[in-house]
């Protein structure tokens, strides 16, 4: 649980949380035990991709395909940073 | 509780509600001498039917109401607790069940499982039974919450214990967070108890002193670096109680900026405590609850930062603090516009010092405090 993620890591939110579009603040929201973090477009766009099957590198490949304009690698940085970012926080587990 | 969340009045424009705090009732199996309900809750009028609390859950939905606790008094002791889950999920809220575990059993467990509970919180009173008797006056209670706290695990819940601290069981800590992640908590509030409500009422024998304060505070840090080491994922939460510390709690991010609580009968308040402060609030069942929310009277009163005297009005930390708690200015100094008292620039300040002074020469057993209950509640009633 404590190792660093790789691109074959697989990444889950932590049980019982859970990612929600909220129409009224217009942004992703995680919502957990008491509390909530609103989460910027580029985090909830990452969440929304962990179904607990898709390793990090596919994960990477999707949001890539659907953001083609991103500069080359730009992309792959971001997952890993804010992966590791939220795992530190305690939102998601990896294997 | 909620990060990186603008306060209402940081644009100078009231927010949403993102924080609805349903108390489903102030009926409760348990007598705990720091309850924070209301002292005279037994004159309180009607609950709100099943309807009407439908109808509440759609309208702070829309309103952008997320984040949901039912809470009471016990909420088990409605019988139409797992409708209001299911259909406060339905709409999109992320549910909590805020409870003292009395009236949960397997069955209905899984039936709030069905219907989409998120999360339950249950309230322990100590380590051992011996102590949770002399605080919650039921001797049963202990027991039945281990069995739960086992139950609502293993039915693969997220489960937060909170505990609430105060002189009679603060000494126990390192035995009661043992005991938090034997049952495999997630999260752990220590939440030194509060003054309000029941807890003012008894107050002089509550208050811990300030050497049981910094030994719980360690006991807490070690706890902590254990937990760490041995990459156990259950955050512990320690509540600095107000009366030690030097400035105001933020109180629920603001009046009126982001929480929003609606009582057993419908009153609508801007946290739980607020129904013992000096005013009317209005109820759902006269008014919609977003005119309640931005236009009423009660709800803007205390937003924004003109209603300040000083010393918070020229204060550069007014903007973190937002003058503290109402609830505690009002119970402390007679003003609920006052700057809480808490802060050691109050010119009322010295009512904390004398509150501990006075804590430090009760010698009452926590049996012998006030019990919270419907008896005791009269004598309120008719004051």
């Amino acid at each position: 649980m404590n190792a660093a993620i790789q691109g074959t890591s697989v990444c889950r939110l932590r049980p019982g949380w859970r990612l929600q579009w909220e129409e009224h603040q217009q942004r992703h929201v995680l919502l957990y035990p008491e509390g909530m973090v609103q989460l910027n477009d580029s985090a909830g766009a990452i969440l929304g991709e962990l179904d607990g099957r898709r390793d990090v590198d596919g994960v990477i490949r999707e949001l890539e395909a659907r953001y083609p304009q991103a500069p080359e690698g730009a992309i792959a940085r971001d997952v890993h940073d804010f992966l590791a970012e939220a795992a530190q926080q305690g939102w998601i587990h990896h294997d | 509780m909620t990060d990186h969340t603008d306060t209402a009045t940081a644009n100078g424009q009231t927010g949403a509600p993102l924080w609805l705090l349903a108390e489903l009732t102030y009926r409760c199996p348990l007598q705990c001498s720091y309850c924070s309900n209301p002292l005279d809750f037994a004159g309180v009028g009607e609950e709100l039917t099943t309807a009407e609390w439908l109808d509440v859950l759609t309208q702070a939905r829309a309103l952008g109401a997320v984040q949901l606790g039912f809470s009471g008094g016990e909420p088990l002791v409605r019988q139409d607790l797992e409708s209001l889950v299911a259909e406060a999920r339905r709409l999109g809220f992320y549910t909590n069940l805020i409870t003292s575990a009395l009236g949960l059993d397997e069955a209905r467990i899984a039936a709030l499982h069905e219907a989409g509970l998120d999360h339950i919180q249950i309230s322990l009173q100590a380590s051992d039974p011996d102590v949770a008797a002399a605080v919650a006056g039921s001797r049963k209670a202990h027991e039945k919450k281990m069995a739960m706290a086992r139950s609502v695990k293993a039915a693969g819940y997220p489960m937060v214990l909170n505990v609430v601290l105060h002189r009679h069981n603060i000494d126990r800590l390192d035995a009661i967070i043992a005991l938090c992640d034997e049952l495999g908590a997630d999260a752990v509030e220590l939440a030194n108890c509060q003054m309000y409500g029941w807890a003012h009422l008894n107050r002089a024998g509550l208050l811990p002193s300030r050497k049981q304060l910094e030994a719980a505070e360690a006991t807490t840090t070690r706890w902590r670096e254990h937990l760490a080491e041995r990459g156990r994922e259950m955050r512990l939460l320690f509540v600095v109680p107000d009366y030690y510390a030097d400035r105001p709690k933020a109180c629920m991010g603001g009046w009126g900026s982001i929480f929003m609580t609606v009582a057993p009968d419908g009153a609508v308040l801007p946290c739980h405590s607020a129904r013992l402060l000096p005013m009317a609030f209005p109820s759902v069942r006269e008014r919609p609850l977003r005119e309640i929310w931005y236009d009423s009277e009660p709800f803007n009163r205390y937003r924004g930062e003109a209603w300040m005297q000083e010393p918070c009005r020229s204060c550069d930390e007014r903007h973190r603090d937002v003058g503290g708690c109402r609830c505690q200015a009002y119970l402390l100094t007679g003003d609920p516009a006052a700057t809480d008292p808490v802060c050691d620039l109050s010119p009322n300040h010295h009512l904390i010092e004398a509150a501990r002074r006075e804590a430090e020469g009760d010698t009452r057993t926590a049996r012998e405090l006030t019990p919270r209950n419907a008896r005791e509640s009269r004598v309120f009633c008719r004051a």
